[in-house]
């Protein structure tokens, strides 16, 4: 039978060996439910942080928040002295790994601080003093600790511009800062100690890291030569030491395209969503998808917004090239399922994907434009401007959304010629 | 009156438009991605990428510069909302 960590003594928190030369000094959180608003926890979580003990030295890297702070000092100090502190390493700087920054500053002033050089603006706001000294690094950078070093891998937006991993190569340990984290608390501390928590380690990839994919795989090219890892610890969640490669390589299969497989390279997807309550912005989005299947090489598919969950489309939407939305206008505004879509992709990168929008109206359309003006805050383009029809379609207007659909085809084949426009005409 | 051509990459559109007005003006009027919060210069809502005819755009303030700092802006960003067209081409994107 596996034999408990010892977390308390006599009352005391106590720092966990994981090394020869490295401890776990976090702190157990297990009555948190909700995690910066969007990411809910059944059982808490852990804010992992570690000590690194060299011939020269000490490094602290990460702290925890705010309040577990006690927990925090106690266990360092049940591992090492604040004067022989020489190097604090900050992994990423959101406040439930900074909260007890300030104190450890105050309580070993030798110490250099290591952070990325994309910190350097957000630590200022955090500290909120002028002046203090830190050393901005960037990946290739190192520190020694006498008999052993640290080297830094800058990983931005996983999940914040700042984030970095720090690699401990004489144990081939990785202090992976959130990446390979996730909200879970558990005595056991260890991935094979805990039981099962794949739920969680997938559903905090899917909230935090899934609208960075492609920051990911560049981080993950800088972290799979260090295969094989012994360890890989992350700042929140169950320590990686049993198989930490299979994280990598989920993190790998996560970030890949999903349709990477089914659709060629010179294929473009074009998603046209609907609802319509008497078949108008229905019969529009029938003929924009007709115009859009006449451009060659255009996979369009259409979808009415009341035969699904949100979730599938999502997944659709990362993976097209472009999107359009028929929202029908009711009582001055576009109806809630449209909405309801559009305030769910924020978990997926959008940028620079084609947007288009129509829809019909009794007697005002405001809802067009008001999806239209969501899709750029959104980042997408909109170079087309989107199609109003007042209740029932006209065989003209019906061929101008045809139109529309073959115009937002051709845009994202790069087949549209450009536009030329004086300002005096539009005056 | 001179006069700027002014490219919106993302929405394929060249608007010929009077030096002196600013991209703000003529993105909104065409439709361009790039999106406007404050528009005062302060909230950084509406920083876009120049990709030709830099030098075609009036100086960044010191106010600007200040904001695309605090923005961790990349180089050859402008707020537009301050940046003023001079003449010349330019081109521009939403970041």
């Amino acid at each position: 039978m596996s034999k408990l960590p010892l977390l308390i003594l006599n009352g005391i928190p106590q720092a966990v060996a994981l090394s020869k030369r490295v401890h776990w000094i976090g702190a157990l959180d297990p009555s948190l439910r909700t995690f910066d608003i969007i990411l809910k926890t059944a059982n808490g979580t852990t804010y992992n942080a570690y000590v690194v003990r060299g011939s020269e030295g000490v490094a602290i890297i990460d702290t925890v928040k705010e309040g577990y702070a006690n927990d925090f000092f106690a266990r360092l100090e049940s591992v090492a002295r604040y004067d022989e502190i020489k190097v604090i390493v900050l992994n990423h700087l959101e406040p439930d790994h900074t909260g007890a920054l300030p104190e450890l500053m105050r309580r070993a002033p030798q110490a250099q601080l290591y952070i990325s050089q994309k910190a350097q603006s957000m630590l200022k706001a955090l500290l909120k003093q002028d002046a203090f000294s830190f050393i901005p690094v960037v990946t290739g950078d190192t520190v020694s600790l006498g008999d052993c070093s640290l080297a830094f891998f800058h990983t931005p937006y996983l999940h914040w511009p700042d984030t970095q991993c720090t690699y401990l190569p004489e144990e081939k340990t990785l202090f992976s800062g959130d990446v390979f984290g996730c909200h879970f608390c558990d005595v056991r501390l260890f991935n094979d100690e805990v039981g099962d928590f794949r739920f969680t380690f997938e559903y905090y990839y899917a909230h935090i890291m899934r609208p960075f994919k492609e920051y990911v795989n560049r981080a993950l090219d800088l972290i799979e030569p260090l295969l094989p890892l012994d360890t890989i610890l992350p700042a929140h969640g169950p320590l990686l030491r049993d198989q930490p490669q299979r994280y990598v390589q989920r993190y790998r299969e996560l970030s890949r395209a999903a349709l990477q497989t089914e659709i060629s390279t010179d294929e473009k997807t074009l998603l046209i969503f609907y609802i319509s309550s008497y078949g108008n912005t229905r019969r529009m989005a029938e003929a924009i998808y007709e115009g859009a299947m006449a451009v060659e090489r255009v996979r369009v598919s259409l979808y009415d917004l009341e035969g699904s969950e949100i979730a599938p489309f999502v997944d659709l939407i990362e993976g097209a090239d472009g999107i359009v939305f028929g929202a029908p206008t009711i009582n001055g505004d576009a109806v809630k399922p449209v909405w309801d879509l559009l305030s769910s992709l924020a978990v997926i990168n959008l940028k620079s994907k084609l947007g288009g929008v129509f829809g019909s109206y009794g007697w005002t359309g405001e809802g067009v434009k008001m999806v239209e003006d969501r899709l750029r805050g959104l980042k997408l383009r909109v170079p087309i401007p989107g199609i109003r029809i007042k209740l029932i379609p006209t065989e003209e207007e019906i061929l101008s959304c045809r139109e529309f659909g073959h115009e937002l085809a051709q845009e994202l084949m790069g087949l549209r010629q450009s536009k030329v426009i004086d300002m005096a005409d539009l005056a | 009156m001179a006069k700027a051509s002014i490219t919106f990459e993302d929405i394929n559109v060249t608007v010929n438009a009077p030096a002196g007005t600013r991209l703000i003006e003529n993105s909104e009027k065409v439709g361009s991605g790039i999106t406007y919060g404050c528009r005062e210069g302060d909230c950084g809502t509406c920083i876009t990428k120049v990709t030709a005819g830099w030098n075609n755009l009036s100086e960044p303030s010191v106010l600007e510069d200040k904001i695309l700092r605090e923005n961790m802006a990349g180089k050859h960003n402008r707020l537009a909302c301050q940046a003023q067209v001079l003449g010349g081409e330019i081109s521009v994107k939403p970041v």
